[in-house]
């Protein structure tokens, strides 16, 4: 089958038209994910565009999105497919008389089937790509729901047989790490971990993704954030958030970041009260701190 | 073990036996590498054109490596395989022509060094070499920092071959010789004189966390420089058997070094996330709950009045109330601050929780913890502000259980867990093991936690067995990962 990708180079600038920076390792897999057909689990803290990684890949490569959101309780109904039973009774009523085996098989066809988001990427015959989004929520029983897809791309359905996919969709499962994936499903898959970018590749996102921010407060915006990464906190500012933090900037007009217009909308960037008292008090540690120092 | 068919190579292929060696030595290391891992990588590599380092590395951790704590690991061992090859690897040629090209232009770039053939820094004096390191520090000059790193190397460290001696001893050398912490200090008032107007002290911080920065990637390059050249000298196999660490959760608590440590202190913190939610799930989910008749009924009206959906009553366990009683003397520190840390990190999964440490006196820390929302400030206030020397200073279990005893024996009752953290080295006074069995009695479950190797229990001054009969379970508790099985067990 035809790949998606030329080379890694290629993956890395297409997703960088989508404002989609991403470094060596991201580019690197996504790459391989589709050389090799497989799966990509997404680990990495809150806020790092692990579903944003899915998305834009759908976008370049002018794909569907098929999105399944994880949570506690999610079953099979809801992951793969149900039998439509409400229209099945009614087909038992509406031909009371003619011969039941005549229904029978009538009754378990295609045209009773819910397709939910899994299998829907299987029979999809456009090009998708499945999200399978904070799979850690699943519980561990759960996640076996997910191995005949990731491994073979098919689905069976005792009714009909086996769907097996047209095409292999790229996959990603995108995780928080509030607890260690099965082994089962880990082995299927190929594992990229996202961590917080550095200092230059935050700079360009923010430079990306905000508008109207020029150089010199971007370049200070990821300065400052990194700062603040290296304190002891209980949650670091995600990219998201230190995204959102550049935007009030932008909004209150503010072209140079000082201590004091860094303290006021800490709370833009962090979402703890002790995690915001600290860094207060960190950048308040300089004697003339939290004066208009006539920047 | 056949891995793959070397055909699908192209033949002859050394790439294949060196990943082979790889993938045993990761294992060796502690990283769970299935097979069908291993085949992956094996095609993995074939996509990714060779001279690619970085994205070669890339391709084999996201095929071998399935969880970030592992990742570092995973690192040192691929540095030592791939980053220093025979002859026949173009990687690796390549890279080193690059390099070296690189000092050359270095020197005919700076017009006031000689022009040397080569690596054109061999005849700088050191003060020249220390200007140039400088001037990369200031300008953040990536490529100039690793020929610079390179050459600091091959001055100072001071490497001899075939010498038994770890890097440490030579990245202490080299970095002793070119004195980093002065640096740092130098190249800030550098930069105040550069600037325009006067730094405002956000600015001077910004500044400062730049350059150490800076400071720790040249460090990075030194260390990674020195692997590289003790690798080429006593070869693969010995180097990686030298440098396997422990992986995070398997780091002993009593033996752990600085880094060590700091790295389990990163880890506690996604473990108890976990952990707890991991408990809570648990809690929510047993399902031996009685039949709940009342609210079957009401269910059943939606049924035309059939029960068609039956209604359990849910348990609800009763939460423990624990009592963590830790000794908090050298040897055992670190260990109690984690247990205690994890303790009250999942203390919601109990209905109270009180802390005690001691080392021969005893004192009740709770308050430490009352309402704070930063856990490992409380643990390091327990460890300046408690008040636990009675005498001299070295453990003694049998007072501070007296004291214990005498002070708090009426809080304990059957709805009590009490855990006692500690390696029951007595410096040989009196066990006062009475009270322990005392405590039982009144106590739901008593347990102890010991750091030491079992291998090591009841020999010089150690009584863990005269306490042990006293105790519904005591537990060797060498690392996280004991420690995490250990909790969940608890609750």
């Amino acid at each position: 089958m035809s790949h998606r990708f030329e080379d890694v180079a290629s993956v890395r600038t297409k997703l960088a038209d989508a404002k989609y920076l991403a470094d060596e390792g991201i580019a690197g897999i996504v790459y391989l994910a589709d050389r090799l057909g497989k799966p990509v689990i997404v680990e990495g803290p809150a806020g790092t565009g692990k579903t944003e990684l899915a998305k834009c890949v759908a976008t370049i490569t002018g794909a569907r999105l098929i999105r399944l959101q994880c949570y506690e309780g999610l079953d099979e109904s809801k992951a793969l497919y149900e039998w439509n039973y409400k229209k099945q009774l009614l087909r038992i009523q509406t031909e009371g008389d003619s011969n039941w085996s005549e229904i029978e098989d009538d009754l378990f066809s295609e045209e009773f089937l819910l397709t939910r988001p899994l299998l829907e990427a299987i029979r999809a015959e456009d090009p998708v790509v499945l999200l399978v989004d904070e799979v850690d929520r699943l519980e561990v029983e759960t996640e076996a729901l997910l191995l005949e897809i990731l491994s073979e791309y098919q689905v069976s359905i005792p009714e009909l047989g086996t769907v097996v996919a047209t095409q292999i969709p790229m996959v990603f499962l995108t995780s928080n790490a509030t607890r260690e994936l099965s082994e089962a499903l880990k082995r299927r898959c190929l594992y990229l971990y996202i961590d917080y970018p550095d200092l230059e590749r935050e700079r360009q996102i923010v430079e990306s993704k905000v508008e109207g921010i020029n150089e010199n407060l971007a370049d200070q915006v990821a300065r400052i954030v990194r700062s603040i990464r290296q304190l002891d906190l209980k949650k670091h500012p995600s990219v998201s958030e230190t995204i959102d933090w550049a935007r009030t900037l932008v909004l209150l007009g503010i072209d140079k970041v000082d201590a004091q217009t860094a303290t006021e909308t800490a709370s833009v960037l962090l979402k703890y009260r002790t995690d915001i008292e600290k860094v207060v008090k960190e950048f308040a540690d300089n004697p003339d701190e939290l004066t208009p120092d006539g920047v | 073990m056949s891995i793959a068919e070397p055909s699908t190579f192209g033949g002859e292929h050394p790439l294949l036996d060196l990943l082979s060696d790889f993938i045993i030595e990761l294992r060796r290391a502690g990283l769970p590498v299935s097979l069908t891992e291993n085949l992956d990588a094996m095609e993995a590599v074939t996509h990714i054109p060779i001279e690619d380092r970085e994205a070669f590395k890339y391709a084999l951790g996201a095929t071998l490596v399935k969880n970030h704590a592992h990742w570092k690991a995973f690192e040192v061992v691929f540095e030592v395989y791939f980053s220093l090859r025979g002859p026949e690897y173009e990687v690796i040629r390549e890279g080193d022509d690059a390099l070296s090209g690189e000092d050359g232009e270095i020197g005919a770039g700076d017009g006031q060094q000689p022009q040397g053939g080569g690596g054109g820094m061999q005849s700088l004096t050191p003060e020249q070499l220390a200007e140039m390191l400088f001037k990369a520090l200031m300008n953040g000059d990536a490529a100039m920092l690793a020929a610079l790193a390179r050459q600091a190397v091959t001055r100072f460290a001071g490497m001899e071959p075939g010498r038994p001696v770890g890097g440490t001893y030579y990245l202490y050398r080299t970095l002793r010789n070119l004195d980093l912490d002065d640096l740092l200090d130098q190249l800030m008032e550098a930069s105040r004189e550069e600037a325009p107007e006067d730094l405002t002290p956000l600015e001077e911080r910004l500044e400062r966390d730049e350059f150490s920065d800076r400071i720790e990637q040249l460090k990075r390059e030194i260390e990674a420089e020195i692997r590289r050249r003790l690798v080429a000298d006593r070869g693969i196999d010995a180097m990686a058997k030298t440098l396997r660490k422990p992986l995070p959760e398997d780091v002993d608590f009593m033996h752990a070094s600085r880094e060590e440590l700091a790295n389990l202190r990163k880890a506690i913190y996604p473990l108890t996330r976990k952990l707890a939610a991991r408990l809570a799930r648990k809690r929510r989910h047993g399902r031996k709950g009685a039949l709940d008749f009342r609210s079957t009924m009401r269910h059943s009206l939606s049924y035309g009045g059939v029960p068609a959906e039956l209604k359990f009553r849910y348990p609800r366990p009763s939460k423990p109330e624990i009592m963590v009683v830790a000794d908090i003397s050298g040897s055992v520190a670190a260990f109690a601050r984690f247990t205690l840390h994890l303790v009250y990190a999942i203390s919601n999964q109990f209905s109270k929780v009180r802390s005690f440490v001691f080392i021969d006196g005893l004192d009740e820390v709770t308050r430490f913890f009352d309402g704070v929302e930063d856990i490992g400030e409380a643990v390091h206030r327990v460890n300046t502000e408690a008040d636990v020397v009675w005498v001299d200073g070295h453990s003694d279990y049998g007072h501070a259980f007296g004291v214990f005893w005498e002070r708090f024996n009426r809080d304990v009752g059957p709805k009590t867990t009490v855990l006692v953290l500690g390696d029951a080295r007595n410096n040989y006074h009196a066990s006062q093991s009475w009270i322990l069995k005392e405590v039982q009695h009144k106590a739901r479950k008593v347990y102890w936690l010991n750091p030491e190797p079992r291998a090591y229990w009841d020999t010089g001054d150690s009584i863990v067995g005269e306490y042990g009969i006293h105790c519904d379970g005591v537990f060797e508790v060498r690392n996280l990962r004991q420690l995490e099985r250990f909790v969940e067990k608890l609750v």
